[in-house]
């Protein structure tokens, strides 16, 4: 369980980033986190790993004080919490097994991770990983010779292999195309799903938030303006999260992809909107 | 707009200096400039002129080079050189890696950056000749104070392009194995060092050949090496001789300028 009080965030430029969130996200929830660039959806999630320092409020990891705590407990604080970057942030210059196993470096000493003499049972579990995402024919390939997607998914072993009890996702969809975006959400979906693991996915994307998050949050100018189901999200709402818009075409309709995705969930087309064109269900899909 | 009105708008590019006036003073007092500059150069054309046969007399006096009479001095100062060359680059390289990166704005705390930029910047202001004169009364003639000053002087240079390259990283690769949690020292081994090593090992390599050359100049002021070898076939007349330690020093740049080059290929 994640509690966020009243979380301040003011940049040393005067920016009011965050004007107090409040924010509890259970176990096992898949939670998006949507909102307008500038909103502070990135301030929101680095705070939480203290990548950002909150200049007030608590952020509570089970149980766990995360605002207070020095510098080695911070570390070990950073190792229960996975984080999945925009744009991969992958070190581009060390092979896929390498930069898998940075997600173990919390746990190794330093010349242990030096040598790259990572114990057994962390090689072991980076192979299952790799595996599971298709990825373990690419072990000594370098990070930059993957494709968007691929990348993508080196960064969820990277953050999985830590073995977090919290996924903080930045963009994760952010330079991918439609369809490899709906794979990786797909898969940070199941992921979560296998190992009860909570998360909070910040994404630009209103339809697949919609379409692979349980909760949605939505962000305005550092305050919270939307929280509930996906389904809720009305034109009228996402008026409020981003400003006046034709969301038409944006909010959800019954769509082969999405009933996919989302087998259980009935997709709901909201009554008080004009049902859309074919045109436009054309082209988002 | 009309169409016609479209059609015969002009576009020029906006000049660098917006204010004429501006733009025109400063041609013209640079022009100005440099006519009184050529005006105050004295050329003495007659002496030029009496010089040439004595210039010419001089070169002929280099053929044919003489490898053979001074050859044992000559191949003591090139492997005096070298081994300077060697030590001073692996030291200097070996210093310059924690002052460069202390001397990165983005990643080391201010004072620690100020200090570090303090060690560049008086590596980085003498020039090695002066350096080698300095470090020959400091610590006596020969090759020590040759290797001294090509090591004090590496720092400068390498310390410098080590701290620029860290501030020109890409911020998100290093973060993101901050947040794995790890340690200071690992954040550096897997965030930073990966980002800079390819273009270090090839400015690593550069420097040993300015290192090279320079320790044929440092060797001229005392400190050894080559250079030293040259002075004296120099004071002795021997233009010969001089000659093809000359020829050496040029063809030992090139072979070391063509292969870092290549490794440098190899390492990108």
């Amino acid at each position: 369980m994640l509690r966020i009080k009243g979380l301040v965030k003011r940049y040393r430029t005067g920016d009011l980033a965050l004007k107090g969130i409040d924010l509890d996200v259970p176990d096992g929830q898949v939670m998006a986190l949507i909102g307008p660039s500038g909103a502070g959806k990135s301030t929101v999630i680095r705070c939480i790993n203290r990548l950002v320092e909150p200049t007030a409020g608590s952020v509570t990891l089970n149980d766990l004080e995360v605002t207070t705590l020095g510098r080695s407990e911070l570390r070990r604080a950073r190792r229960r919490m996975g984080m999945i970057f925009q744009e991969y942030a992958l070190v581009e210059r060390l092979s896929v097994m390498e930069n898998v196993l940075s997600g173990r470096l919390g746990y190794v000493g330093f010349w242990q991770s030096y040598f790259r003499k990572f114990p057994q049972s962390d090689i072991d579990e980076a192979f299952r990983l790799l595996a599971r995402v298709g990825l373990d024919h690419m072990v000594d390939k370098r990070a930059d010779e993957l494709s968007g997607g691929q990348r993508q998914r080196v960064g969820i072993c990277r953050a999985l292999i830590q073995n977090p009890e919290l996924l903080l996702v930045d963009e994760p969809t952010a330079s991918l195309d439609p369809k490899t975006s709906r794979q990786i959400m797909r898969l940070i979906k199941e992921l979560c799903a296998e190992r009860k693991l909570s998360a909070i996915i910040n994404i630009h994307d209103v339809m697949l938030a919609q379409m692979f998050a349980e909760r949605i949050v939505g962000l305005r100018v550092g305050e919270i303006v939307y929280d509930g189901p996906p389904d809720n999200l009305t034109a009228d709402v996402l008026t409020k999260i981003y400003g006046e818009e034709d969301w038409s075409a944006t909010i959800r309709k019954v769509d082969d992809e999405a009933a996919e995705a989302e087998e259980a969930a009935a997709a709901v087309i909201p009554v008080e909107l004009p049902l859309p064109s074919r045109d436009r269900l054309a082209g988002l899909t | 707009m009309t169409l016609a009105a479209t059609l015969t708008r002009r576009w020029q590019k906006p000049p660098l200096i917006k204010r004429a006036w501006l733009r025109w003073a400063l041609a013209l007092g640079a022009a100005i400039y440099l006519a009184l500059a050529f005006g105050t150069t004295e050329v003495n054309w007659t002496r030029v002129w009496e010089g040439l046969p004595r210039g010419a007399r001089f070169f002929a006096a280099f053929f044919p080079p003489d490898f053979v009479s001074r050859w044992s001095e000559i191949f003591d100062g090139i492997l005096e050189s070298l081994w300077m060359t060697v030590v001073a680059t692996v030291i200097g390289i070996a210093l310059s890696i924690p002052v460069g990166i202390g001397a990165a704005k983005n990643i080391a705390p201010a004072p620690v950056y100020y200090f570090c930029r303090g060690i560049l910047a008086v590596s980085r202001s003498f020039q090695e000749v002066i350096l080698a004169i300095f470090f020959v009364k400091l610590f006596g003639f020969g090759p020590f104070a040759g290797c001294v000053t090509l090591a004090f002087a590496t720092i400068g240079f390498y310390g410098k392009l080590l701290a620029e390259d860290i501030e020109d990283m890409d911020p998100a690769q290093a973060e993101a194995v901050r947040a794995t949690g790890a340690g200071w020292l690992q954040w550096i081994n897997y965030g930073v060092q990966p980002q800079v090593l390819p273009r270090m090992i090839g400015l690593g390599l550069y420097r040993f050949d300015i290192n090279f050359r320079e320790s044929a100049v440092v060797g001229i002021v005392g400190g050894g090496g080559i250079g030293a070898t040259l002075n004296t076939a120099f004071d002795r007349y021997e233009f010969d001789s001089a000659a093809a330690i000359l020829l050496i020093i040029i063809a030992i740049v090139m072979v070391v300028e063509y292969s870092s080059g290549y490794l440098r290929r190899w390492v990108q």
